[in-house]
Parts: C-alpha cells; structure tokens; sequence
C-alpha cells in the first residue's frame, strides 16, 4: 500500500480523510483507485478529457512525477504520493 | 615559567613576519590582496580602519576566526601599534593558521603616511543594545545589522501572514518596510491579524500596522499604499523594495506580483495558507523557479475556497509569516540556503512538514528562456475565461 496526502481542498469529497493507503504500481494505479474508492476526487485533479489540471501538482516523496514518468512512475508500498494543488490564502 | 609582556612580545617579534605599511600599501593595489584582520577595540575601529579590512576585536579572535578565514588565508593582523597584532598572529599561529603576518606599527604607522582610510557606519549605543543578539551571531553582526536597517521589504497585505512577519521584520530591524493594503481593521481579522489591536478597528490596515511598529522600533520607516496593485503601479512600487513578502489573498495578485517580480528582478518570498496547511518558498527570478514554473495557471475559484469561506488556524499565519520573515532577512543578509528550488508544506494538523524539489521550469510561460513576458488581464485569466473549463466540478 501507498500513501496519497490529501490536501485540505479535496478533503471533503475523501470523507475528511488527511492521507488514505491504496495499492497501486504506478502513479496512475494510485489516482485510479483513489477515483474508485472517492468518485468526486476525479474532476477535482482532472478535465473530462482525462488530463490532470495544471493546476494541481503531483509529487512521489519530493519529487514532480512531471520530472520522473509522469502517470507511468513505478510505486511501491514504501512511496507517498503528495497532491498539491495551488492555495490563494494570505490573510 | 613566567613571562612578562617585554618577553612575550619579543618571543612573538622573532617569530612572526611583520609587513611594513607600505609594502601593505602596494599589496592591496595588487589582484590578489591579504585578507586584513584589525584586532582592535570598537572605539578604536570607529574612529577609522584600513580599507578592506575587517574587525574581529582581540577578544572575540579565537571564536570567531572561522567565520573570516581559512587556514591557508593570507591574513594581515592590524591593531593601533603593531603589538597586540602580534600576540594576535602568534594564537592564529598556534590554532594551525598558516599565513600571518603583524602590521608593523599598525593603524598609527598607516595613517601617518596619508595613506587612505575609511569610517564605519556604526551602530549607536541604543541600536547596540537593541540588536545586541544579532550582533553576537557571526551570520548577521553589525555589518549584518547595517544591511538590515539598510533593508526594504514590501509587504503585500497586512493580514495573516504579514502580521507576523511585518511585526518580525520591525524587530530585526529592516529600515523601511512597506505595507500594500485597502480595507480595514475587523473584529475578525483579530484572531490572526496580530499586528492590529481591539482598539484599532475600523482603522485604515496601514495606520494600524504603522502604529504597531511605532510602538516595537522607532529605527522602522513604514510605507503605507492603501490601494490595490494592479499592472499600472506594480513596476513603480516594487522598484523601491529589496525583496516582496507575498502575503495576498487572491490568484490575480499572486500572478501579478510574480510577473512584476521577474521584470524588475525582486526576489519574491511566497506563503500560502488554507485551514491547517501553508505552502512556502522563495522566487528568485531567473536564478530559481518562479510561481508559474510551480503552477502555471491559477484553480477555478470554485476549486479554490479563500480563507475567508473555508476557514484558517490563526497560529498558522504566525508559523508561515515568520518563515517569510526568516527568508526575507537571509535574503537581505545574503546568508544561508533559503527556500528557492523547494516548497515547504506545513500540516499543522499532523504536525509535519514537507520539502517538495522545486525546478526551474525550461517551457514557463512567465520565466522560461522562450517567454514573452507580458501583463495580462489577470481577473479575467484567473476567472478562467478563455482557459480551460469552469463548472468541470
């Protein structure tokens, strides 16, 4: 199992959920199940055509997955998948 | 065996190398110059030292010798007539410096030959007692603390986060701090705002800020901009500023203040919050990453709850605004690694944080080496329209 940390944003549609364990062999793997069990999550990280938001970041540990495979970085149980989508607040 | 100070001397005199103030002269004119260390007293120093040179007091010799040299450093020692610098060359010389050197006759030797000195701004005796644990750090200190009080940081709201790091920044002692804001003190801003009091709402945000550092530093110049930036003022203002807190509430600001920040070359010190998290990082333009090459383009706002709907931890703005505050002052300083090329994510509700790699992103549409950097209608960019497709929640 990994670890995907949920940011504050998406918290409500995973049930309150900081961080949730899922199986998954890559990136990809990761998010799909993470759409199955949290159905509502989808369209918060992706447009309908499928691709992820610009908006939105992925990390595996400290690293952009743009910089590694992107959807097709290999996980494994040990990994935490950080979602980081932008924040306004300031004051 | 006991040794007075005739024979201490005259043990150093045979055997450290002594330079003349000439042939010092003739050194510094060259590429590759000693690195002179004067010895003296503050009193002694104040009143005019050799050029390039720099101060370590006798005392503080040995603790802080690290900090200017290495072993293999050509130093020069200095004092006023040539003796203490020798006792001073003989510690070096036992705690493995290699090459020393005593100024013969000292800094009375150099000025009587109507060689060319300088004065040092110095801090007065008030500001020595204020800043008095700065001045014990190595990385700060009084040529630190001059920088600071020398130091213009804009800060981009008076609210959560610059609060917190207005009211440090004031205690650092940064000379002139500027605050961009356009509302008032409200009693709920109170629960974070911590630079604004019970007594001053329904002030102007400025004028409560400045009458908060009034009270802290009297050495603070604050600047008040009560207006919104927008493309037409953004270039003016930041010109006058060293390094930009960015503590705004909204993506057009955001955006706006990283594209004015690239074109006028300001570092930009980000924060960011939201319920138990904040994002932080430092944008040194086109040396690190900018926000765009972190997020090219802003959420939809239905994506993207304020503070103001979703709710914040009061004492996270305090945690994340004297982050910005700690990057701003070793941006001002030029010491340390600040936060450029990574983003740290504070969970205060986990109590974890998280450094997440940063790159300079090569196809940025703000910073990127094919970039046509240029204001756009950021309201109506960060609306989404024209961009990609609202409502998809």
């Amino acid at each position: 199992m990994s670890t995907i940390k949920i940011p504050p944003v998406l918290r409500p549609a995973v049930g309150g959920e900081r961080q949730i364990a899922l199986e998954g062999a890559t990136v990809g793997e990761l998010l799909d199940a993470l759409y199955e069990a949290h159905p509502d999550v989808r369209t918060q990280l992706q447009s309908d055509d499928g691709t992820l938001h610009r908006f939105v970041n992925l990390y595996l540990n400290d690293e952009d997955v743009r910089t590694l495979d992107w959807l097709d970085t290999t996980v494994d149980g040990r990994d935490t998948l950080t979602i980081l989508p932008a924040m306004a607040g300031g004051s | 065996m006991a040794s007075s100070y005739q024979q201490l001397l005259a043990l150093a005199r045979a055997e450290i190398p002594e330079i003349d103030a000439a042939s010092l002269a003739e050194r510094l004119e060259d590429g590759a110059p000693p690195l002179i260390i004067d010895v003296r007293e503050q009193s002694e120093w104040d009143e005019g030292f050799i050029p390039t040179a720099v101060h370590v007091p006798r005392g503080f010799l040995e603790s802080r010798i690290a900090g200017v040299a290495s072993h293999d450093t050509p130093i020069v020692l200095s004092c006023a007539a040539g003796n203490r610098s020798l006792l001073a060359a003989q510690t070096l010389r036992d705690m493995g410096y290699t090459d020393v050197t005593s100024l013969a006759g000292g800094f009375t030797e150099w000025k009587r030959g109507g060689r060319p000195f300088d004065t040092p701004r110095t801090l007065g005796p008030e500001q020595r007692r204020r800043y008095a644990r700065h001045l014990s750090l190595t990385e700060v200190g009084e040529e630190g603390q001059l920088k600071l009080l020398d130091g213009k940081v804009l800060l981009m709201g008076a609210g959560g986060v610059g609060s917190p790091a207005g009211l440090y920044l004031a205690a650092a002692g940064v000379g002139t701090l500027g605050f961009v804001y356009d509302d008032v003190v409200d009693e709920s801003n109170l629960q974070r705002q911590i630079i604004h009091t019970t007594d001053r709402l329904g002030m102007l945000k400025g004028e409560s800020a400045r009458e908060a550092i009034a009270a802290l530093n009297p050495d603070v110049t604050v600047n008040v901009h009560p207006f919104r930036v927008n493309k037409d003022n953004v270039l003016d203002l930041l010109s006058q500023y060293d390094v930009i807190v960015d503590g705004a509430d909204n993506f057009p600001t955001r955006y706006l203040l990283n594209d004015a920040a690239l074109m006028t070359r300001t570092p930009l010190v980000h924060a960011s919050i939201l319920r138990f998290e904040g994002h932080a990082s430092v944008f040194h333009p086109y040396e690190g990453p900018c926000y765009r090459c972190l997020f090219p383009e802003p959420p939809p706002p239905d994506l993207a709850p304020s503070c103001g709907e979703a709710g914040v931890l009061g004492v996270l703005c305090g945690v994340m605004g004297s982050i910005q505050a700690n990057e701003a002052i070793k941006t001002l300083l030029g010491q340390g690694d600040t936060l450029s090329g990574r983003v740290l994510v504070y969970d205060a509700l986990g109590m974890t944080f998280t450094e997440l790699k940063l790159r300079r992103d090569p196809e940025c549409p703000a910073c990127g080496p094919d970039a046509k950097l240029e204001f756009k209608d950021y309201e109506a960019w960060c609306a989404g329209i024209g961009r990609h497709p609202v409502g998809a929640a």
